[in-house]
């Protein structure tokens, strides 16, 4: 090893003490995680497939200790992963060996509510359900319901702009945003929108909505809150094929119907969910529907009789309307515990594309034959109102090379959701996982475009590094901008 | 979630229960929510995901454990909140226990802190010793500044928690069988605890007096004593089973004179315990079935009480009583609405609390040993009670009664008391300044 690499590395080895030493500046002791064992609790998120030993871990509890953060990170060049509750499926929180994670979990106060104008200041660690919980008493809640909203963050939340089952009708939450605090690469505290519908000039909060990290770290974010129905009860519709079923989906919506929800599920997801909610899924069937319907409950009725009505023509084999509160309860209990639950069967790959409707029962065939060329079984449990489809790839993550292959088979999976005129992602954010596949979606000219926009927020490229882009195309555009931008101050 | 044990390590049937249960969890994080730890502390280890995650490290690196391990297990309030929430059916418990097995045989523990386990360890579980103990500690109260002082920040709690004034003592003492006046129509073991018999035996009398009077035969053994929960989750796992034993045995000699049709605890925390003998006892030889037949009857008194019918109260009252489920019930034993039920039935309104899921900060000795986040949970649940302005809370754990009490304005009584009280017994202790508010509908009779 000659002089030079020698010193190269002890500079190297440096930076992470002098990173820790200021970090501990800023910040209590109890804010920092340094030891092995702590470390690897935070190694991956909810992509268990993938570990990365992160060499430091610190739990922010202010915006100012955010920017703080930042600072150190812009001063030694050290890339930060932003990090909520690590529910991400596609690998959004999993870290990289030289980053800071920036855990968000303490920030978890509701700063202000404001029931007059409909909307509520909230500390970007709380849980999505603790604001409708804050405010169920009033009469009001927070309409994007990814299944995990119990447990994940509104950070996570704005930076993947998660769905959930009653998106169908109140958006994503892109459309439930108003206003967000951020902390920039280089440290400084910007804020956009605010607690009105539609700020003046750009729409920069839709940017930031969906960036995954990469453009700042939310700190605090003002949310829209909605008026609770008078009521609302789900539909189970049961039937003998998932072609049925599908088509069922496609008429419903075909013909102008907007339930808040169509949740599908097939027989492996069916079996799991019931043994963890006993909310008397048939078990019979082969595809179960849920729809859900909200207002007066002569409403509810008519819109039921119609739907039966149109759904007569699929043959559905079972048909139950949830009677009792509890009963509605123990039916999204079910169904938002759908992944969990897979748990007790198998280990799995999540998939997250988006068809057209009218392609449904067509792709759901073609996920069958992928998954089966692969002799993987596959379960599927999705949004089905909005064509955002869930197949759960089963595969054993005690078998070598199995990871690999699973990750294959997915790919398929999207490439064909591509090919059917859908995407790649719907609501669990691209991440870590599925990176790769962005050129499947879009050309090269497209993401070095939207690799423009980040350098413009992050100059160093060091928020949330590694994801979201093809690695390799990523690298190049850096070198490229890098060189060029060398040749201007020459 | 994907593990890396050997063909080897898996030969340990220990080891091979780990491997079962984290092969279940697929790391979603649902838990972390509703976990009593991390909702005050919010940090990944002190949830249940991230503690998994630590143990499978270290079941699988097959190194001692570390300190950070022993401090976020030592968190852990074993609420068993997050085995209710996880939809994996993720067993956190037995995983847990294996853990803290881990942490005493093979870990390192400050001298201080092996003191003060062994010192509870071997008081609590032995009604005499633990007299003893409390007549000591008034003693030792007004010096409480000064052994705080001295770095002791648990036996001051523990001090802080014992009861301020000396309670009645026991109307039924010792071994013996209590007969129903009119015909008999079951005939019960009721297993009296260790702790309770000392700090609030007004528990174990009510529960006699209630049973008996519903016709209900109910059997004190001498012999049997305490559950060996706490020694369970300090990860004394010898003791555990020796207390296990010990019970056992005792329910066999009675077994022998007459048979018996139920198991009843009145203390949920135990009843966790004791409905789980046959898994503590896997490893004794011989006797797994006989064990399988016990716990098979072992009920709580309200799961008991819920299928029985209870007659008629003869009294009306306007008192509101909010039910805390201790997690105990409502995690470790999915009991959920029972108390509730026999409240209403016997005349109460009954309300709940918000957050019924999150711990009062008891769990056992934890308030003892770690009393600044025992303290943040107590204040939590006190402030939940505050909102509904209750009368009385009722709970059915002598442990979340007495951490209650001590966070809380309200006076806290276990609801087997209420109970004996609508339907004929004394006054609960603490809440005789609301008994104008009843009214006897007519001289209910007293029967044991």
């Amino acid at each position: 090893m000659g002089i030079f690499s020698k010193l190269q590395e002890k500079i190297k080895s440096a930076i992470p003490r002098s990173v820790i030493r200021d970090l501990s500046e800023v910040l209590k002791s109890e804010q920092i995680v340094l030891d092995q064992a702590g470390l690897q609790a935070f190694e991956t998120d909810a992509l268990t497939a993938i570990q990365v030993l992160p060499f430091v871990v610190v739990m922010p509890e202010s915006t100012d200790d955010v920017a703080a953060i930042a600072k150190i990170s812009h001063k030694y060049d050290v890339p930060m992963v932003p990090r909520g509750a690590g529910t991400s499926l596609a690998g959004g929180a999993i870290p990289l060996s030289n980053a800071i994670v920036v855990c968000l979990s303490r920030m978890n106060k509701i700063l202000d509510i404001d029931l007059m104008n409909r909307s509520a200041k909230v500390q970007a660690g709380v849980t999505n359900l603790a604001i409708s919980a804050a405010v169920d008493r009033d009469g009001f809640f927070y309409a994007p319901d990814p299944s995990s909203q119990l447990s994940c963050t509104i950070a996570g939340n704005i930076a993947m702009n998660s769905g959930g089952a009653h998106c169908l009708k109140y958006g994503v939450t892109t459309h439930n945003i108003l206003g967000v605090k951020l902390v920039t690469a280089e440290g400084k505290i910007l804020e956009f929108g605010g607690s009105f519908l539609d700020p003046a000039g750009y729409d920069f909060l839709s940017l930031i909505v969906g960036s995954e990290g990469g453009l700042g770290i939310v700190t605090e974010a003002t949310v829209m809150l909605r008026a609770k129905p008078e009521g609302a009860r789900p539909l189970l519709l049961g039937f003998e094929s998932h072609e049925q079923a599908g088509d069922c989906v496609a008429a419903i919506i075909g013909k102008g119907y907007l339930p808040v929800a169509i949740e599908f599920m097939d027989k492996p997801a069916i079996k799991a969910c019931e043994e963890h909610a006993r909310a008397g899924y048939p078990l019979d069937v082969e595809a179960l529907l849920i729809i859900e319907f909200e207002g007066a409950d002569e409403e509810i009725d008519a819109s039921f009789q119609q739907i039966l009505r149109i759904a007569s023509e699929f043959k559905p084999v079972h048909k139950r309307i949830a009677g009792t509160a509890e009963e509605a309860e123990a039916i999204w209990l079910g169904r938002k515990s759908a992944f969990g639950a897979i748990g007790r069967i198998s280990e799995y790959l999540c998939m997250d594309g988006v068809i057209p409707l009218s392609k449904l029962s067509h792709v759901l065939s073609k996920i069958t034959e992928i998954c089966n060329s692969y002799k993987f079984q596959v379960s599927n449990i999705f949004h089905a109102g909005d064509g955002n489809l869930h197949p759960l790839i089963l595969y054993d993550a005690n078998r070598t090379g199995e990871f690999q292959r699973v990750e294959k088979c997915g790919a398929e999976i999207l490439e064909l959701c591509v090919m059917a005129g859908g995407c790649i992602t719907g609501e669990h954010g691209v991440g870590l996982e599925k990176r790769d596949l962005m050129s499947l979606q879009f050309s090269e000219t497209d993401l070095i475009n939207q690799m423009r926009v980040k350098l413009l927020f992050d100059p160093n490229w060091v928020l949330n590094p590694d994801k979201v882009f093809p690695l390799e195309l990523a690298e190049t555009f850096r070198r490229d901008e890098s060189s060029s931008s060398d040749g201007e101050t020459a | 979630m994907k593990t890396e044990f050997t063909k080897r390590q898996l030969r340990n049937s220990d080891t091979q229960l780990a491997n079962d249960i984290l092969r279940r969890c697929v790391h979603c994080g649902l838990c972390t929510a509703t976990c009593s730890s991390y909702v005050v502390l919010g940090d990944e280890r002190d949830s249940p995901r991230g503690r998994i995650y630590m143990i499978k490290e270290m079941l699988e690196t097959g190194a001692a454990p570390d300190q950070s391990l022993t401090t976020h297990m030592d968190r852990c309030l074993t609420c068993l909140s997050c085995m209710t929430t996880c939809p994996s059916g993720v067993d956190y418990m037995h995983l847990s226990d294996l853990a803290r097995k881990e942490i005493e045989t093979r870990g390192h523990r400050p001298l201080k802190q092996r003191f003060i386990r062994r010192l509870l360890s071997e008081t609590l579980p032995y009604p005499k010793r633990l007299s003893l103990s409390l007549t000591l500690g008034s003693l030792a109260r007004p010096f409480r500044s000064l052994i705080a002082k001295m770095g002791f920040k648990e036996i001051v709690a523990m001090l802080e928690l014992l009861p301020k004034r000396a309670k009645r003592t026991a109307e039924f003492k010792g071994g013996g069988i209590a007969r129903p006046r009119g015909p008999q129509l079951k005939r019960v073991l009721l297993m009296t605890g260790c702790a309770q018999k000392v700090i609030r035996p007004a528990i174990n009398d009510a529960s006699i007096r209630l049973m008996a009077r519903q016709g209900i035969e109910v059997v004190i053994s001498k012999d049997a004593g305490c559950c060996g929960a706490m020694d369970q989750h300090m990860g004394r796992e010898k003791e555990a089973i020796d207390h296990a034993m010990r019970n056992f045995k005792a329910w066999q000699a009675l077994e022998d004179d007459d048979p018996i049709d139920g198991i009843v605890m009145n203390a949920s925390g135990c009843g966790t315990s004791v409905k789980d003998y046959d898994h503590l006892l896997s490893k004794q030889k011989g006797i797994a079935e006989e064990v399988k037949k016990f716990t098979d009857k072992v009920f709580d008194i309200s799961e008991f009480l819920i299928d029985y019918d209870l007659r008629t109260t003869e009294q009306w009252t306007d008192l509101k009583i909010a039910v805390h489920m201790p997690c105990s019930m409502m995690h470790g034993q999915r009991l959920t609405h029972q108390p509730f039920e026999l409240l209403q039935n016997a005349g109460f309104t009954v309300m709940a609390l918000d957050e019924p899921h999150i711990c009062c900060g008891s769990a056992g000795t934890y308030n003892i040993l770690q009393p600044e986040i025992a303290t943040s949970l107590g204040t939590r649940k006190a402030e939940h009670i505050k909102r509904v302005k209750p009368d009385i809370v009722a709970t059915g754990n002598l442990g979340c009664l007495t951490q209650m009490s001590h966070h809380s304005d309200t006076p806290v009584v276990h609801f087997v008391e209420l109970l004996d009280w609508a339907y004929g017994g004394p006054c609960p202790e603490g809440v005789e300044h609301l008994q104008h508010r009843v009214d006897r509908l007519k001289t209910a009779e007293t029967g044991h």
